[in-house]
């Protein structure tokens, strides 16, 4: 008697101790994305694999972008602006044309780059394995990857010299179109059409504002905020301006956003000598 | 125990019951705290879960090393006191409600014929067991303003006698630099091996022996690299935390507050780390600590009993080591702490806490068998020499999940040179006060969100130290004790 019992309970103790803890992995891979684990990332010579990341999505990633990846985390309802839906295949980091998927790169670097005013930090602390299985774990979330190419990254050409020229027609881009609209003439996201702004999925959306010393959200080289405009943000009211804009005069643009931010930089100090003033939106075409 | 009778069965019914009756109470508290909503400090002001920082809570893991670093910022603009709730208060309250069952090898106790004390003594076992509670830590640390952070920490013992165990503000990012962070207050040394954020709770597997070594009869409580101590850090790190260095000059009073040790007894803390990037393996850190300080032996005294503050007479000592924290994958790491410890002859006679301060306050010793000091015309006995130790933490981790970690650490504390050499009146034996020490346990975090935290924990420790028992004129003697200890740790 005091033998069987003794047994019971330390085998009904010990199933308890191991079984109740098992439970944590339970709810991690959900039925329709499971076809979609053998996802793969390419970045150089590095392959990453969909399902070596499900442990780091579900220690560091889902309780924004949720178990599912559909953005609807636990913290979804207290975090603005609102995670990224995996599953639309829509992001506006890209360095390919609007309306395509992003490269295996682009994802990449937004992982370690973070989204600055936003609460996605910089997880610059994953190793690069890590990294790459994070990006075919993302697209796995989403058919388009199944079906769909990325795009083909636009071209950028060389950076040229700045000029207070080039400054100058820049603020004419800015002004031909029409940055001030959402951005303000001052760069300050106040623009008659700030308070309008929506995404794609309704919610209300800020414009960037180019004086309070954030850095752009895609990137704060010279290079990236030429590949924001000219790719534009999709998922945002942010569009591409890849038919609006020469390569030439997307430069001259970028060198007059310089003057509009924050940031010391040798435009702002040339603009300043040069008594650069705001563009007028009530200025006729060609005339500011 | 006898079955033999009824009341022996029913007695065998109930304890074998109780294991079963508590498993499902156990079972019960963790499934019903599903809801808990409370809000921990830094996850909720950032909407992360514990697990973005924290390898199992309170351990952190690379993400929240960085984080820590850059002063408790995620550098994504929002972190800065404006960007919060006006409601917001950066609070986390953490306690244990316990049952633990301790059991020391050899003490010595009286011995009583006819109800009457025989003055004799006898060595014994003596075990404990019982329901009991930890202390209480009221956490509050995060920025004042962008790049300015800091931490507060009033800690109680179990009885709610409270101290302030850690108090800094940090400035961050000096210059827009991650190299340049510059932090005053009472802090935890920089340690890869964090012990403030260790994942065991018992008396000896709650702390690192390696951090606390002091040699049998050693007066310096100073070298103790696990206590948190007062003084002036400065720290420096790559933008992806790759590579860190620090240098921390602190009073040499092993935290203690109000002067009560001497004028001008500090020590220097320097480490250094380069992590490296190992693909599927993880990412993995080298690096090595120093310790280099002086205390005081001598204080003045007022009609025989020493003042507090007037220490002098200062003796050096020094504590180097290195660390590796290596992972092999994502479920199993190892984390490695070596240790070189050397003390002055002087301390290794006892000398250097002449007014007995314990770590948190302290109170002058003024009886019998207090500390010596070295007032002047003290000599050292003949054959003393500095006492020289070797030190080895292993602690390895199996994260099964983010919720669920089992822990095995396994600590060495050798001698290398006692301080009463072979030439000395009363030689110690080259293995007094070496310590060998286990810990194993797991805790299993039954829910994941950004708002609260609960853990059942579970441990056993187990310690050996060679020498240190009760002799009754017999020799020397080995000590071993053990602990088992299961718990609800949780923090909201």
């Amino acid at each position: 008697m005091r033998t069987r019992l003794q047994t019971w309970s330390l085998l009904v103790g010990a199933t308890a101790v191991l079984a109740l803890p098992m439970t944590s992995w339970a709810q991690l891979t959900q039925a329709d994305f499971e076809p979609r684990l053998s996802m793969e990332s390419h970045i150089g010579n590095i392959t990453g694999h969909a399902k070596d990341a499900k442990g780091d999505y579900r220690r560091y990633c889902v309780v924004c972008h949720g178990e599912n990846g559909d953005g609807n985390g636990e913290s979804f309802p207290w975090v603005d602006p609102k995670p990224r839906d995996f599953q639309l295949g829509i992001f506006k980091c890209r360095s390919t044309p609007t309306g395509t998927l992003p490269t295996d790169q682009d994802l990449f670097d937004t992982i370690a780059r973070g989204m600055d005013r936003s609460n996605m930090p910089q997880w610059s602390t994953f190793t690069k394995q890590e990294r790459a299985d994070l990006v075919a774990w993302v697209k796995h979330f989403s058919p388009r990857w199944v079906g769909e190419k990325p795009g083909t990254p636009i071209t950028i050409p060389p950076e040229p010299e700045v000029t207070a020229e080039r400054i100058k027609a820049g603020r004419d881009v800015f002004a031909r179109v029409q940055c001030w609209k959402c951005h303000g003439v001052l760069g300050q996201a106040n623009g008659p059409s700030a308070s309008t702004l929506q995404d794609d999925l309704g919610r209300p959306i800020a414009a960037f504002n180019f004086t309070e010393g954030a850095r752009p959200k895609c990137g704060d080289t010279d290079r990236d905020i030429y590949r924001i405009f000219m790719t534009g943000l999709d998922g945002t009211p942010m569009p591409s301006f890849a038919d609006n804009i020469k390569p030439d005069e997307a430069w001259d643009l970028v060198f007059y956003l310089r003057t509009l931010m924050k940031q010391k930089s040798k435009e702002k100090q040339m603009a300043k000598q040069l008594g650069l003033k705001p563009v007028d939106p009530n200025a006729p075409a060609g005339q500011q | 125990m006898s079955t033999s009778t009824r009341s022996g069965l029913s007695r065998i019914s109930l304890s074998t019951s109780l294991p079963v009756v508590a498993l499902v109470v156990v079972f019960l508290v963790l499934t019903a705290s599903q809801t808990a909503n409370a809000l921990p400090a830094f996850a909720r002001k950032y909407g992360l879960r514990c697990s973005a920082c924290h390898e199992s809570w309170p351990m952190l893991n690379y993400f929240g090393q960085k984080f820590k670093d850059n002063g408790y910022q995620l550098m994504n603009d929002r972190d800065a006191p404006i960007w919060q709730n006006p409601g917001y208060w950066p609070v986390t309250f953490r306690i244990t409600p316990i049952w633990h069952r301790v059991s020391t090898g050899k003490v010595q106790v009286d011995t009583y014929t006819n109800g009457a004390p025989d003055g004799g003594q006898s060595i014994q076992r003596v075990t404990s067991s019982g329901f009991d509670l930890s202390g209480l830590d009221f956490h509050t640390a995060g920025t004042l303003e962008k790049n300015i952070s800091f931490y507060l920490l009033p800690s109680s013992d179990s009885t709610g006698a409270f101290h302030f165990e850690q108090v800094f503000v940090r400035l961050d990012n000096i210059g827009g630099s991650p190299w340049l962070n510059l932090k005053l207050g009472r802090f935890e040394l920089d340690n890869l091996l964090s012990e403030k954020r260790i994942l065991t709770l018992t008396g000896n597997g709650g702390i690192y022996q390696t951090y606390h070594f002091i040699p049998v009869g050693d007066g310096n409580i100073f070298g103790q690299i696990g206590d948190n101590q007062l003084g002036f850090e400065y720290m420096g790190h790559s933008v992806n935390d790759r590579s860190r260095i620090s240098a921390a000059l602190i009073s040499s009073s092993d935290g203690n507050v109000n002067l009560s040790t001497g004028a001008n007894s500090y020590t220097g803390f320097f480490t250094g780390s380069q992590a490296f990037d190992t693909g599927k393996l993880g990412v993995q850190r080298i690096g090595f600590y120093a310790m280099y300080g002086e205390a005081a032996t001598y204080y003045l005294t007022q009609g025989s009993v020493p003042l507090g503050g007037s220490g002098i007479s200062n003796k050096g000592f020094s504590r180097e080591g290195f660390v590796g924290q290596f992972y092999f994958g994502p479920h199993v790491d190892l984390t490695v702490v070596t240790q070189h410890g050397s003390d002055n002859p002087w301390f290794g006679q006892g000398y250097g806490n002449a007014i007995a301060t314990d770590g948190n306050g302290g109170t002058t010793c003024t009886g019998v068998g207090c500390p010596p000091n070295n007032v002047p015309g003290s000599v050292l006995p003949v054959g003393s020499q500095s006492p020289t130790w070797n030190g080895y933490t292993f602690e390895g981790h199996y994260v099964y999940s983010p919720q669920l970690i089992f822990i095995g650490r396994y600590e060495a504390e050798r001698m290398s040179q006692q301080a009463n050499g072979p030439t000395s009146a009363n030689p110690s034996a080259s293995n007094l006060g070496n310590i060998s020490t286990y810990t194993v346990g797991f805790r299993y975090n039954p829910f994941m969100t950004s708002r609260a935290g609960l853990a059942w924990h579970n441990e056993y420790n187990w310690l050996h130290q060679d020498g240190t028992g009760p002799t009754l004129g017999l020799g020397t003697v080995n000590l071993n004790t053990s602990e088992l200890l299961m718990g609800l740790d949780f923090d909201f």
